[in-house]
């Protein structure tokens, strides 16, 4: 690896806690690249092969982060029977809050019924704000702080006009349940890796983010995605043929299959949870997202290796076991991600402005 | 009553459809009233709070194609009049579907939506909006 500043965050020794229920929730509307191409004036097939996009998820004009993350905590509720006022804590990690002050958690909270006392707060760390708090959860599970505690990460990001990350900035979230009682898959351990890197960021009050168009890829995505799997097996000693699945971030359809092929995986192990090509990236929703499309149709004793990356830089890396209590488990009390993708309605670009108010509008529209 | 405490006070009912259910003769209403309309004083101290499933039927229906500036990106909209499972009607919009699968009987569902938001600088209030099954 490179010889620069490499931060390795030892998590504590593995504990039982793990995932306990999870519920995912992706908007109606979606967008091809065909039609965004058609008003930049890109090649259509070209940015869909660089990409492997064949369309993104549109929020409606009533949708954003708290919305969507309460669709999905909601969907997780739905699952298993938790009496909110067990919940002890709930972080929402995004780069698209409601608010600049004001918070996105404790609106969900309030919108599942959590009572007065417990942990709240938003995250933020690019894309990879929601598993951050999933591994706040868990080490207040694993240090007996909560009981439970709900882990969200939620997007309804945009690409400026006209800029390649339109194509792919969408909307999603997922929210995960964790726990030690009747866990669904155990968290056998995590680890973080964190560079300070220039690779995308967004100003305070600037609409739209920008890339450092060269540190994308190696210094950024790679990179750190890389590192923390490769921490991941050496701490667990395993490797890539000892997992049944592994997911990603996935800012498009290619990153997460060029960094799966690089760590000796296989599509086999990598499809099940790429969703961009259908959804687009969800940003905080997108590796989340792809373990919940993974949990939909795991088994007990399957292995799971996630690993997000949030720009700026750092990746968070979680070795997973699905328990047998997934046998019991009733996931189809709330819709799979695959039944999320199934019923859409497409929109054509002067929609998509309406929608996501990139247009001017007079006093006849607030 | 200004505006920022009526949605204050309205936010535990419009997020969880909670209303009341009269324990005198077993109506629920939404939302929530502190008196039975039917059984008045009789109903005093039986009025127990409910939190509806969130599971119902559409009554009716309209689509709204004439709205005021903050529902304008939306329209045209669907809004109707839906029979919740324990009773009460109520109406809402019926969101993310196609308006030629709407009919009158349609089993609807609970959403979580943005209702309104006060320009970009105000308060955004959260409610109940409902989906097909
Ligand atoms: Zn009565």
């Amino acid at each position: 690896m490179l010889n620069v500043n490499f931060y390795i965050c030892i998590s504590a020794k593995p504990f039982m806690s793990g995932i306990v229920s999870y519920g995912s929730y992706i908007p109606y509307y979606r967008i091809k690249p065909e039609e965004i191409a058609r008003i930049w004036g890109d090649e259509p097939e070209r940015m869909k092969k660089n990409l492997f996009i064949l369309s993104k998820s549109v929020p409606s004009p009533d949708e954003d982060v708290a919305s969507i993350s309460v669709e999905a905590a909601r969907n997780a509720l739905k699952r298993m029977d938790v009496n909110p006022e067990e919940i002890g804590a709930i972080y929402v990690g995004s780069e698209s809050h409601p608010y600049a002050v004001k918070p996105t958690a404790t609106i969900v909270a309030a919108a599942i019924g959590m009572p007065l006392e417990y942990f709240a707060a938003d995250y933020e760390f690019a894309c990879k704000a929601g598993t951050a708090g999933m591994q706040n959860v868990k080490a207040m599970v694993d240090s007996n702080f909560i009981k439970y505690g709900f882990a969200i990460g939620s997007d309804t990001s945009q690409g400026a006009p006209g800029d390649a990350l339109e194509y792919t900035a969408s909307a999603g979230g997922t929210a995960m349940l964790i726990g030690k009682n009747n866990t669904i898959a155990e968290i056998n351990d995590t680890l973080s890796v964190s560079t300070d890197t220039p690779d995308f960021w967004r100003r305070e009050g600037e609409p739209y983010p920008k890339h450092g168009e060269r540190f994308t890829g190696e210094p950024g995505y790679f990179k750190h995605v890389i590192a923390a799997s490769k921490a991941m097996m050496e701490r667990m000693d395993t490797k890539s043929s000892d997992y049944d699945y592994v997911v990603f971030h996935q800012p498009n359809g290619k990153f997460p299959s060029r960094a799966a092929k690089i760590l000796g995986f296989t599509e086999d192990q990598y499809k099940t949870g790429l969703l961009t090509p259908y959804i687009g990236n969800t940003y905080s929703g997108s590796m989340m997202t792809g373990l919940s499309a993974v949990l939909d149709e795991s088994k007990p004793e399957d292995r799971i290796l996630a690993v997000s990356f949030g720009s700026g830089a750092g990746s968070d890396a979680f070795d997973i076991t699905v328990t047998g209590e997934m046998k019991d488990y009733k996931r189809d009390n709330a819709p799979t991600v695959k039944k999320l993708i199934e019923k859409v309605k497409f929109i054509d670009y002067g929609m998509y402005t309406k929608f996501r108010k990139i247009i001017v509008t007079g006093d006849s529209v607030e | 009553m200004t505006e920022l405490s009526r949605i204050w006070r309205e936010t535990e009912y419009r997020y969880n459809l909670i209303g009341f259910k009269c324990n005198n003769c077993g109506e629920s209403y939404f939302p929530p009233r502190d008196i039975c309309p039917h059984c008045h004083r009789e109903s005093i101290g039986k009025m127990e709070k409910v939190k509806f499933s969130g599971n119902g039927e559409i009554l009716s229906y309209t689509t709204v194609h004439d709205a005021p500036p903050a529902f304008k990106r939306q329209v045209p909209y669907l809004l109707a009049l839906v029979k919740l499972d324990e009773g009460p009607v109520i109406t809402a919009q019926i969101v993310d579907c196609d308006p030629d699968d709407v009919n009158i009987g349609k089993k609807v569902h609970m959403a979580f939506r943005k209702i309104r938001e006060d320009g970009t600088n105000g308060v955004i209030e959260y409610g109940y909006k409902f989906k097909l099954d």
